[in-house]
């Protein structure tokens, strides 16, 4: 191993800096006891007390909680689907197509997304409210669940599949016993992509959600623009620890899956 | 008998289980992704009513026995005849340009040094980069307000150290969304980076050294050739959704900020215009068609 530059644990050090430093501040002043952002007044968790009694805030989260646990499922099941359908399923008619609308909805404009869906709910006559909000997020959901299902089954080796056909498996347990158990860590990882994504998300919420299905982002976005509060940051830090957690939580479980696979593979 | 069997197995082969679970996500993206676009490109050619819906309808059937059409450029019209709407996509186009090249430069720095790290620390340091990611872009760009403001705590770290005297405009300008940009964008550029560079061949690297290579050098005729496919990736990541982004200019950019996404947001939930604000999706689309596309290409290609 070559010795490892100064500049790269410079560049380290910098980045990171710019990563963290904007987050860390976040959650420092929702302990701030004055009200103002920029002035330390002593510690205190009245923001957090604040926030409870806040009924606005508490119903923007429950509808956002439903909305994302709701689309993050159907997306993570459409996404499997669609992400198999990419790798194993060869050449069929319009396959084309179906991988620009895959790929599509991750790098298109979120104003252009909310638009265009909600738009055609009106067309449709449904009712904005929670069910088109989640129709929505399902719809760009799904497309991170493929990706990141198709990527994991670049890997897959063939073979094992091929050997329970041979030995008689029906396709259907086939891919109960041997394809699902194996991708199983994407679709955690899809299902939690989505579920966080749902709830991060403002501009196609704004658009496609009507009266009483006001979500967290919205909320917190409205607060935003009548100025920085103490409340927000206290909002934020909750959101933002519920986040880590999971995340570090599937991490662990990823680490460990791995782990007890490769021990597997040694016997 | 024999036609009947034909007939029998087309319908077979078109209503077989491989096809039903095609049909599941296929159908549900052609109704909610592609079939709005048809909507949007249908209201864009109507015209402005006060009503709910407020547009015109594109049919009408009054008295006649033939539907009237009543379709018209005039928002496309519209936007060409005010110089605002041009002016909004060249600057979102130019904003998108140079945060780009921004966020490659940081996030090739970093992904770099994350891919040259002990081997050890590689996946800990990734997952400092992703975890950001995870927390809402909301929070993200709102962290920044409290740090850029006038009286905000960069301006008061800078006036305590003396570097300073008066407080720096950075709030409300230009200069505040490309941070905002650079910021929230980052992983984006530094993951695909990561995963090209992380596959780099070493002996390459060493081959060039070994022919008398300066580092510089190599790094430029050899690093970054050979990164190019995850450049292209993270920059089509980046540039495509900066065009029409919302949030990042709307909470610290500033009135003269000009940006596409804000001016559809403005056209539709201010001015009430449905088929302006359609227009100017289509346009925008039409803008970024080509980048997609290639970027759907590039993405096939690294599955593969």
């Amino acid at each position: 191993m070559k010795k490892y530059g100064n500049f790269n644990i410079f560049a380290l050090i910098i980045g990171f800096s710019f990563l963290y430093i904007p987050i860390i501040l976040l959650i420092l002043f929702s302990f701030n006891e004055s009200r103002l952002v920029t002035v330390w007044g002593g510690f205190s968790t009245k923001w957090y007390g604040e926030l409870m009694s806040n009924q606005g805030i508490k119903d923007a989260a429950w509808v956002t909680f439903k909305v994302a646990f709701i689309s993050s499922s159907v997306a993570t099941f459409l996404g499997t689907i669609a992400g198999l359908v990419m790798t194993r399923f060869g050449k069929f008619r319009g396959r084309t197509l179906f991988s620009g609308m895959i790929y599509a909805p991750m790098v298109m404009p979120e104003v252009i997304l909310g638009l265009s869906t909600l738009l055609t709910f009106i067309t449709l006559a449904i009712d904005r409210g929670v069910l088109t909000v989640t129709l929505a997020h399902i719809t760009f959901s799904m497309c991170y669940v493929s990706v990141i299902i198709q990527s994991r089954m670049s890997s897959y080796d063939d073979s094992i599949n091929e050997a329970a056909l041979d030995l008689g498996c029906t396709p259907l347990r086939t891919f109960l016993l041997i394809t699902f158990p194996i991708i199983l860590p994407a679709i955690v990882s899809g299902w939690l992509l989505s579920f966080t994504m749902s709830l991060d998300d403002l501009v196609i919420a704004s658009f496609t959600s009507g009266p009483g299905s006001t979500t967290l982002p919205m909320k917190i976005y409205s607060m935003v623009r009548l100025g920085v509060t103490p409340e927000i940051n206290a909002v934020s830090t909750i959101l933002v620890g519920i986040v880590t957690a999971g995340v570090i939580t599937a991490s662990v479980i990823g680490k460990r899956q791995k782990q007890r696979s490769i021990k597997l593979s040694h016997i | 008998m024999d036609e009947k069997q034909t007939k029998n197995s087309l319908i077979k082969r078109t209503f077989n289980g491989r096809n039903a679970v095609i049909s599941i996500p296929y159908l549900w993206l052609l109704l909610l992704f592609l079939f709005p676009f048809i909507i949007v490109l249908k209201i864009s050619l109507a015209q402005p009513i006060i009503a709910m819906p407020p547009y015109t309808p594109l049919f009408s059937w009054g008295d006649s026995l033939w539907p009237k059409i009543q379709a018209g450029l005039d928002s496309y019209l519209f936007l060409f005849s005010d110089s605002l709407y041009i002016k909004a996509y060249l600057s979102s186009i130019k904003i998108a340009t140079i945060s780009t090249i921004l966020t490659l430069i940081v996030g090739y720095s970093i992904a770099y040094s994350i891919a040259r790290a002990p081997t050890r620390w590689r996946g800990i340091l990734l997952m400092l980069v992703i975890l950001p990611f995870w927390t809402s872009f909301l929070i993200r760009v709102y962290a920044w307000i409290g740090i850029l403001k006038t009286e905000g705590l960069l301006n008061l770290a800078l006036m305590t150290i003396g570097l300073i005297e008066k407080p720096l405009i950075i709030m409300n300008t230009d200069l505040a969304v490309y941070i905002g940009i650079v910021y929230s964008y980052l992983p984006f550029m530094i993951l695909p980076l990561y995963a090209n560079l992380e596959k780099m061949d070493m002996s390459l690297l060493e081959a060039a050294a070994d022919l008398g290579c300066r580092p510089i050098k190599t790094f430029w005729s050899v690093t970054i050739p050979l990164s190019m496919p995850g450049i292209m990736a993270g920059c089509f990541l980046v540039f495509i959704p900066v065009v029409g982004e919302f949030v990042i200019p709307d909470l610290l950019g500033g009135t003269k900020t000009l940006m596409i996404g804000k001016v559809l947001w403005g056209e539709f939930f201010y001015n009430r215009d449905w088929p302006v604000a359609s227009a100017v999706a289509i346009i925008m689309l039409l803008l970024l068609v080509v980048p997609i596309i290639l970027y759907q290409k590039s993405q096939e290609k690294a599955i593969k």
